[in-house]
């Protein structure tokens, strides 16, 4: 068990929250910018990714860890996140070429 | 011989049992931690196939529901300013018991509870709005979608919110360790990172124009 003092601690995560909450707020800004949907989506999606290794390395200290760690975790969840897109365009067009669809 | 190579003395044996014979973790964390991020891998997998459906409906389907005024963005802002300042709370509870500091740590504990639980009240407060607007989850597409995807995230800060008052009791009594602390903190951490998904792709795409 570690005996450092806490004192430090929300200070030295202070930068990373504001940068998550600069972040919020750049997407809020964009949001009401006449962006075509398609276009938004992409934009604040790769804002959310960038908050989100933020959160994952300093928050949840992944950058501390042993690489291995990071290695085992993220690459294959990105693989499986991505391998979803094979299925997820093809409920889209049964969606739309249903029996009666809209 | 351990996996290593070495030779494992009776000694070592003895002292350690067949802990001894084994090899080093190769993640050097303890093992109720590298469960805690392998629940998280597949809890984001789950949240990733919500989203990942919800997007592709979203940008393929014509006149899509915006049901979101500027109220709805102050309210969504103030949660997500609750839920990151969270995190932040949820990190000095961390710090602190692995220092040793158990009332520190236990305060820090009990504000991160507290602003779990006022973030579910934010919650609720939006969607009784929508409610009021006739906007259910059987109100079509949006409606499954939206109440399907922040259902499921705030069922994860309730149940967040327990965990974090079960543990607070039991590591304040001595029952849990600061390492217990530490998997409550990722799971934590989690659901912070999901909301960073859920807000710009189910409300900020979404707004009143």
């Amino acid at each position: 068990m570690s005996t450092e003092p806490s004192r430090n601690v929300i200070r030295k995560y202070l930068p990373v929250y504001f940068v998550l909450l600069g972040i919020f707020f750049v997407e809020v800004i964009l949001s009401f910018q006449h962006l075509s949907t398609g276009t938004l989506v992409v934009i604040l999606l790769l804002l959310a990714v960038c908050s989100a290794s933020l959160g994952l390395m300093y928050f949840m200290h992944l950058a501390e860890e042993r690489r291995a760690l990071f290695l085992s975790l993220i690459p294959v969840t990105i693989f499986v996140l991505l391998m979803m897109n094979m299925i997820w365009s093809d409920s889209v067009r049964l969606l739309h070429m249903r029996p009666g669809a809209q | 011989m351990t996996g290593r190579g070495e030779t494992v003395s009776e000694n070592e044996m003895a002292v350690h049992g067949h802990g001894a014979l084994m090899e080093e973790s190769p993640y050097a964390i303890p093992s109720r931690k590298l469960t805690m991020w392998l629940f998280i891998i597949s809890d984001a997998v789950t949240f990733g196939a919500f989203l990942f459906s919800y997007g592709y409906i979203r940008v393929s389907t014509a006149n899509w529901v915006r049901p979101f005024e500027s109220g709805s963005v102050i309210n969504v802002s103030v949660m997500t300013m609750v839920l990151i300042t969270s995190s932040l709370t949820m990190l000095g509870a961390v710090d602190a018991s692995k220092a040793g500091d158990k009332a520190k740590a236990i305060r820090f504990l009990y504000s991160t509870m507290a602003l779990g639980a006022l973030f579910a009240a934010l919650h609720l407060r939006e969607w009784f709005d929508l409610f009021g607007r006739n906007i259910t989850l059987s109100s079509g597409l949006f409606g499954q979608t939206f109440f399907t995807i922040t259902g499921l995230h705030l069922l994860h800060v309730i149940s967040g919110v327990i965990a974090l008052l079960v543990v607070g009791l039991k590591y304040s009594s001595g029952r849990l360790t600061p390492g217990h602390v530490e998997s409550t903190g990722l799971y934590w951490h989690f659901v912070d990172l999901v909301w960073m998904f859920v807000v710009p792709l189910v409300y900020l795409t979404n707004i009143e124009r």
